[in-house]
């Protein structure tokens, strides 16, 4: 801290607890590591740009468009949510066999 | 990373409740308002310090941070606001910064911020017991008018009481054991004799020192040994064994001659210091083994701190001296009136100063209470409990009851259990769910609580008949002594950091008995 001296113990104890977090990403920095460091799914999982292809359409994307809908609902929450399938919706995907084919079936869920 | 204070959550208003629930203006937008929190801010070595609450971390400022919270705590700010009335006095940017460095350490925070939850937290059970009283004897050969154990104030009738007027020798060894089982992990055990006048019991003190020791080395402790006397008993033979033993001895007395006499008198009216000045100064010359210490009870005709400190230390020639106001009710005539509170801190404050001086040149300075304060400033202590009472301090009555303290020893109001059945910790949870500084609702707003923690239990029984009480009639008195003490502990930091090194230690000490 710039502006504060920690002068005593306790000061110096609050300044430790409470030192913001580093970004620290998918590297090793070999320091010790003071909380869990857990990557956002998204940069495990190597998606390769689904928004356009060299035409500028979506036809010859190497994988379809629809892969986003899985993509986030397995690894991550953008672009949008979607529904829990271990509690409330278990059979949301059930009359979509193959996205790429199917996924007009899938339907909104209501809570 | 960086915190950006002003990009953190917005709360609407309609969601918050509060003291300032109309709301800042801008707030209303959308936009954060900045209010201080709980702290104390002071000054030493020419310097801004702000000392927090809860927390009682200390921290010194720079002229920015000194700006921003002085501003922010006249009303809330946004940050907009702040630059505009400070810009001229800071960097550019300084003020962002300051704000996340405030807000981080909790000196500031947001004003719609919902309050930090303060748990109600009981320590575990079975704490382990750090230091036992025994109350070898509840007799004195002294009658001093204002003694909380015989006064007009006394809790326990030691005259016709069910207690036996002296520990049994048997008693004492269950006390001993008692200790040993209730220490739990601590490697030390701290024992203090006390009274009454302790020495009138001392055959049986000895065998318990002996005692003790034996007991000790067999389940891999050790205990460390101390006492309170009048010194009117002292004897050779005695400060010879007090000496070999290594035992601590803290010495009652109040003064010079026209000061000890006023109060400190025998059954028959006779003062004792001629008495006692004489077998102390035989002690202080034969006991090196340890640094004795004077205790000295201020009352309403015995205020003149200064020349007791250096009668007593020069004169008589003891290391350490502590004072400490009677404990009396009100009506007492030798009870502390207001004024009389603020002309011994103005006393205690000069004599402060005078151990900063002494401090800052590495000389030694014995007035006990600034650097029993000193210490735990320095180690950031915030209490829930005033005292280690009930906690790692429990006294023992002649007859074996364990108590909250040795003022209470005997007290069927105050019981804990016995040294033969062991700590009632049914007793000892009721006692400390209702003492817990989470129900002192008049200490919630004060910043010196961290240290206080509402104050003694027994002054706060004498004063108001109950323990549970906060001890509302010395709160000026206490933030103005914490305050001296802050301000000596800054100019420390700033002057001579190396005497505040000596508290970096961390063994468990015995907890002080007066």
């Amino acid at each position: 801290m710039k502006h504060l001296k920690s002068v005593n113990q306790k000061a110096g104890r609050v300044e430790r607890a409470t030192e913001p977090p580093d970004v620290v990403a998918l590297q090793r920095t070999g320091l010790p590591q003071t909380q869990p460091h857990f990557p956002i799914g998204c940069s495990l999982v190597f998606s390769p740009g689904w928004e356009a292809d060299r035409t500028g359409g979506t036809a010859g994307l190497c994988q379809p468009v629809e892969r986003d809908l899985f993509d986030c609902h397995i690894g991550c929450y953008w672009p949008a949510q979607v529904p829990d399938q271990l509690n409330h919706a278990p059979d949301w995907t059930a009359k979509c066999a193959a996205a790429q084919k199917d996924w007009r079936k899938i339907d909104l869920i209501f809570p | 990373m960086t915190l950006r204070p002003f990009e953190s959550l917005r709360v609407a208003p309609s969601e918050v409740e509060g003291r300032h629930a109309q709301g800042h203006p801008e707030q209303r937008r959308g936009v954060t308002a900045w209010v201080a929190r709980e702290h104390h801010r002071f000054e030493a070595a020419g310097k801004p310090y702000v000392y927090l609450v809860p927390s009682a971390a200390i921290f010194a400022l720079d002229e920015t941070a000194d700006a921003v919270l002085r501003t922010v705590s006249q009303r809330p700010h946004t940050r907009d606001e702040l630059s505009a009335a400070i810009g001229d006095q800071v960097e550019p940017g300084d003020v962002d910064a300051t704000l996340a460095e405030l807000a981080r350490v909790r000196a500031i925070g947001e004003l719609h911020a919902a309050a930090q939850p303060q748990p109600k937290v009981i320590p575990l059970a079975p704490f382990p017991l750090t230091t036992m009283v025994l109350n070898v004897t509840n007799q004195c050969n002294l009658s001093c008018e204002y003694c909380y154990e015989y006064g007009e104030d006394k809790i326990v009738d030691t005259e016709n009481g069910k207690q036996p007027k002296f520990m049994s020798e048997e008693t004492a060894r269950e006390s001993v054991d008692f200790m040993l089982r209730e220490s739990g992990a601590n490697k030390v055990a701290h024992v203090t004799f006390f009274g009454g006048e302790t020495l009138l019991n001392f055959p049986v003190l000895k065998n318990t020192i002996a005692y003790a020791r034996r007991r000790a080395a067999e389940v891999g402790k050790e205990v460390d040994f101390s006492l309170t006397t009048n010194a009117t008993l002292l004897k050779p033979e005695i400060i010879e064994f007090l000496a070999d033993e290594r035992v601590g001895v803290t010495i009652s007395i109040d003064g010079p001659k026209e000061v000890q006499d006023k109060f400190r008198v025998f059954h028959n009216g006779t003062g004792s210091y001629d008495i006692v000045a004489p077998k102390i100064k035989e002690l202080l010359k034969r006991h090196r083994s340890r640094p004795i210490g004077a205790r000295v009870t201020l009352t309403s005709g015995a205020m003149n701190v200064k020349r007791i400190y250096q009668h007593l230390t020069e004169e008589i020639g003891f290391w350490e001296v502590g004072f400490a106001p009677v404990t009396t009710s009100p009506n007492r005539k030798h009870a502390i009136s207001e004024s009389g509170y603020d002309e011994m801190l103005g006393q205690f404050r000069d004599l402060a100063y005078d151990f900063l001086e002494a401090s800052v040149a590495n000389r030694h300075h014995g007035f006990s209470n600034v650097k029993e304060t000193l210490e735990e400033l320095h180690k950031g202590v915030s209490k829930a409990f005033p005292c280690g009472a009930g906690l790692g301090l429990l006294g023992v009555a002649t007859d074996g009851d364990v108590a909250l303290c040795h003022r209470f020893a005997g007290s069927d109001a105050h019981k804990f259990g016995t040294v033969r059945d062991g700590i009632d910790r049914e007793a000892q949870h009721a006692f400390l769910q209702s003492h817990h500084i989470a129900n002192k609702t008049d200490c919630s707003v004060c910043w010196a609580r961290p240290l206080c923690s509402g104050g003694c239990y027994h002054e706060a029984h004498t004063r108001y008949g109950e323990t549970t009480r906060p001890n509302l009639h010395y709160c000026e008195w206490i933030r103005g002594w914490t305050d001296v003490c802050l301000r000596v502990y800054g100019e420390l930091s700033e002057r001579n950091p190396a005497f505040l090194a000596q508290f970096d230690r961390e063994e468990a000490d015995a907890e002080k008995v007066s």
